[in-house]
């Protein structure tokens, strides 16, 4: 569990959490999360009848693995919320970096919240997930 | 989301990490996971999701005896069929059925929010309802009208209470989404 008095306010933390996005990773997901769409899992549907450049990982599996990065970072059970937007789609080939942004700590009646901006962006710096999360911190 | 009753299960906890990169310990080795403050493994933020593998009609999931709508011999077996049953109503003088799939839009993911009223645990049994959210349409950066739709997912733990409550947004586009 992370201590409020080893935070600072505007602090950074950031991770790649793909690099280089294969197609076969976007079907685990589909298997582990029983969302089949053939758009995510159909290279010949996706492009063919759906009319996408080639499948695309589900808006999931980014802010799945976008939340390795807040639980790293604020330790196990610790998370009060967590949510975004999907902004851009991921493509197969894309690498992913995740960043959370300190950007306040609240104290209330012996507790501390730390509250983060998230935002996800591929190779071409373009934002493919933005949101914030919020968790427990040790108040000191 | 339909599923009614969602068993928070070892192995798919396992499989869900390691779709998402996550090797973190507590959320596959049950030594670590008892020897934890929480007494067991935990489920990853996003788990919840997949209560989809226990809604008995989810229709992203192919079944059998229904028409998946990917592709097979064709591009999409589903639509081939809706074609063939068009041409064979036409043939026979029956008006033809209003088109269901429309190809080329699609329905995509927009927004997704989770509150955790405390941490998920592995073993758990959660009890699932969903309920529709509001409605609205916006008009798109590039043409086309943009239909969002809102639904929230409450998962329950065996005494009732809340344990995750689940936002989504959803969103129809008229055409394929161009990356941005």
């Amino acid at each position: 569990m992370l201590r409020a008095s080893a935070l600072a306010v505007g602090q950074v933390h950031e991770q790649v959490v793909v690099d280089n996005l294969t197609r076969t990773q976007i079907v685990q997901y589909a298997g582990a999360s029983g969302d089949y769409n053939p758009i995510h899992t159909d290279e010949v549907f996706a492009t063919q009848v759906a009319g996408y450049p080639s499948v695309f990982a589900h808006g999931m599996l980014t802010m799945g693995m976008t939340g390795k990065l807040i639980t790293d970072l604020v330790g196990d059970g610790q998370l009060l919320s967590y949510g975004g937007r999907f902004t851009s789609q991921v493509w197969p080939g894309d690498t992913l970096v995740a960043r959370a942004t300190l950007t306040s700590i609240e104290h209330t009646e012996g507790e501390a919240v730390a509250n983060f901006e998230v935002a996800t962006t591929n190779q071409a710096g373009v934002v493919v997930f933005q949101g914030s999360a919020t968790a427990r911190v040790l108040p000191d | 989301m339909a599923a009614e009753r969602f068993p928070v299960e070892s192995s798919h906890v396992l499989m869900f990490a390691r779709a998402i990169g996550d090797e973190n310990p507590i959320y596959a080795d049950p030594e670590v996971g008892a020897k934890s403050t929480f007494g067991a493994c935990l489920a990853p933020p996003t788990f919840v999701q997949a209560s989809a593998q226990f809604d008995p009609t989810y229709p992203l999931r192919p079944r059998p005896g229904v028409t998946w709508f990917g592709s097979g011999a064709t591009p999409s077996v589903a639509m081939t069929e809706a074609a063939e049953r068009a041409k064979e109503a036409e043939a026979t003088g029956e008006a033809a059925p209003s088109s269901g799939g429309g190809g080329r839009g699609s329905g995509l993911h927009a927004e997704q929010h989770f509150t955790y009223h405390r941490p998920l645990l592995v073993g758990e049994v959660l009890t699932v309802s969903t309920r529709a959210g509001e409605t609205w349409e916006k008009q798109g950066r590039k043409g086309g009208l943009l239909r969002f739709s809102e639904s929230i997912t409450e998962y329950r733990g065996a005494d009732g209470s809340l344990v995750v409550t689940a936002r989504a947004v959803g969103v129809l586009t008229a055409q394929p989404v161009k990356e941005a």
